[in-house]
């Protein structure tokens, strides 16, 4: 069994449903497909209309198709939510790596549910342990459309609580923001892969807000920069260069 | 949809009278009444073949079975009574769907508040240092306890003794911190990282303190050293802590028994009257105390002298009955 690896995630933070582009439940399908887990969070206003809590139904079918985890949340519990969907999402991963290699020593159908509770025990250490010591690469998407304007302060301080989190691990993290729409693109990059968030609040105070909600080209955005990141590096590895200069400029 | 709420989960609402049987060991437990819930599950008081138990169920499995993992663990460290200890482990299979539980041992006791209720403000140190000692023992045994607040620890007894309840906190060191509060977590206030060490526990322990000063708590304010000192100065049952709060908060302790033993010190340093804490009632009772120790030292005088004595007329008897 692999310890150590990396784990790809992308964390969508929305407040309702996309309005333009290809369709954000095929883009997760896809970025699912490229080992890439989707997980959505839904924020709502104490105070939402009925009509915006049914557009966050998309939530759940985003990370269904991404092979991620969804939580809608009222804006002040987003610090906490974000954490906690951004740890389960790594052990769902994790757990779905192990469930495969249980697969193959038991044979098919075989999960961890249906070991009995000793052995159990010693399989969630395993994953614990991985969820420890992996890498990990998180791209935040974050909805700019106008509605969010009261909730980007908190989207912010959950960003930098979660970074905190993050770095408490043993394993490597590097983050990457993107805000969509962005100013002349579908989705502008804020932050590009760093393992440090201390400069973000400089980023969001450049942060101008639109209309529209291209939530589907967002993610397809994110898939792309995962995969820009990963051929950086190959060429990295061919060119055996000094230091991590083709990853960390921004 | 609306924001998922553990409250309203099927394993958060089971019915007085519903029983339990476990798919894999097949014993039964019969639920009497709820005791809490927490981030991961609902905790039961129960009926089994082993007399009254805690039943803790979820439907997770991963923190349901890492939570037992630690119990198990738990056991292990020598000699110590530390959590409750862990008496069986299984699934429960319903129509809506497979549940994990695990039953321990029930440990009957007040939670901190109602007990510091009924008390005078100088057992909120004792109960510290007790649960200083627990930490300890834990540290040693590479653990840090992480989620560390009143509402996972109970006092028990008499005699009186802090114990934690749930323990799905806790990590091995080094790692990071698996499940936490903001209020008692030090990167919630900027104080550093969520690393499972000694110092993370200590500052949450210190936490606890200030908890029982400020019941309803307080939220972060924009310079939380200014903040934090300001609230200390302004409780008189923290004030004579100033100085071990202080370091707590600034990750000044290196381990628990550090901490604890300055306390202790403190506590000590207390009862002599040097730190006078309260008005009326201490201040009846310290002059008394000091009576009673001086009329101690009188008394040992005599007894001295009246050994003296003893001796020397044996020693005369023993001379006179050498001359004669």
């Amino acid at each position: 069994m692999r310890t150590k690896g990396t784990l790809r995630q992308i964390l969508l933070i929305t407040d309702g449903c996309s309005n333009q582009g290809e369709d954000p439940v095929a883009m997760a399908a896809l970025a699912n497909e490229q080992g890439i887990a989707v997980n959505v969070i839904g924020v709502l206003n104490e105070n939402a209309p009925e009509y915006h809590r049914q557009g966050l139904k998309e939530v759940e079918e985003i990370a269904m198709a991404g092979g991620g985890i969804s939580q809608v949340v009222y804006t002040k519990h987003l610090a906490q939510t974000v954490k906690m969907v951004t740890q389960k999402a790594m052990a769902q991963t994790i757990k779905g790596v192990v469930n495969a290699e249980l697969q193959q020593i038991l044979g098919s159908k075989s999960t961890m549910e249906d070991l009995p509770p000793d052995k159990r025990g010693e399989v969630i250490e395993v994953v614990d342990e991985m969820g420890e010591t992996m890498n990990l690469e998180i791209l935040v998407l974050i909805d700019a459309s106008g509605s969010m304007e009261d909730k980007m302060l908190t989207v912010q301080e959950s960003l930098l609580d979660l970074s905190i989190s993050l770095n408490s691990r043993i394993g490597d993290n590097e983050f990457s923001i993107f805000a969509f729409p962005g100013k002349k693109t579908e989705a502008e990059e804020l932050l590009s892969w760093s393992s440090k968030l201390d400069s973000i609040g400089k980023i969001f105070s450049k942060l101008t807000l639109g209309g529209i909600t291209p939530t589907g080209p967002a993610i397809k955005e994110g898939i792309a920069a995962f995969s820009r990141k990963r051929s950086s590096k190959r060429r990295f590895l061919a060119d055996d260069a000094p230091g991590y200069t083709n990853e960390s400029s921004m | 949809m609306m924001p998922q709420d553990i409250r309203t989960s099927p394993v958060c609402n089971l019915a007085v009278g519903e029983e339990i049987r476990g798919k894999w060991s097949h014993y039964r437990y019969r639920i009497r009444r709820r005791l809490g819930y927490g981030a991961t599950g609902a905790v039961y008081l129960a009926d089994s073949d082993h007399g009254v138990v805690a039943l803790k169920i979820g439907h997770d499995q991963m923190s349901i079975t890492s939570e037992v993992n630690v119990l198990k663990r738990f056991s292990k460290v020598q000699g110590k009574v530390l959590g409750p200890s862990l008496i069986d482990v299984d699934d429960w299979l319903t129509r809506n769907g497979t549940y994990p539980f695990y039953v321990m041992e029930y440990l009957k006791g007040e939670t901190l508040f109602d007990f510091m209720k009924t008390r005078s403000p100088e057992w909120a140190g004792i109960l510290l240092v007790q649960l200083l000692t627990d930490l300890h023992t834990l540290h040693q045994a590479g653990w840090a306890f992480g989620d560390l607040k009143p509402d996972n620890l109970l006092v028990t007894g008499p005699p009186f003794r802090i114990r934690w309840i749930d323990v799905g906190g806790t990590t091995i060191m080094d790692r990071s911190i698996k499940e936490y509060t903001e209020f008692y977590d030090r990167g919630y206030w900027g104080k550093g990282t969520r690393k499972a060490e000694p110092s993370y526990d200590l500052f949450s322990a210190g936490m606890v303190m200030v908890n029982l000063a400020y019941p309803s708590r307080f939220t972060k304010a924009s310079d939380p050293d200014k903040q934090m000192q300001a609230k200390i100065a302004g409780s008189p049952m923290l004030k004579p802590y100033a100085s071990i709060l202080e370091k707590a908060w600034n990750g000044k302790y290196r381990n628990a028994e550090e901490m604890r033993n300055e306390l202790v010190l403190l506590l000590n340093a207390k009862e002599k009257g040097k730190t006078p804490l309260k008005k009326s009632r201490t201040a009846i009772q310290k002059p008394a105390t000091r009576q009673a120790q001086k009329k101690k030292q009188s008394s040992f005088l005599t007894e001295t002298l009246l050994v003296f004595t003893f001796v020397f007329i044996v020693y005369l008897f023993y001379m006179l009955g050498q001359t004669m």
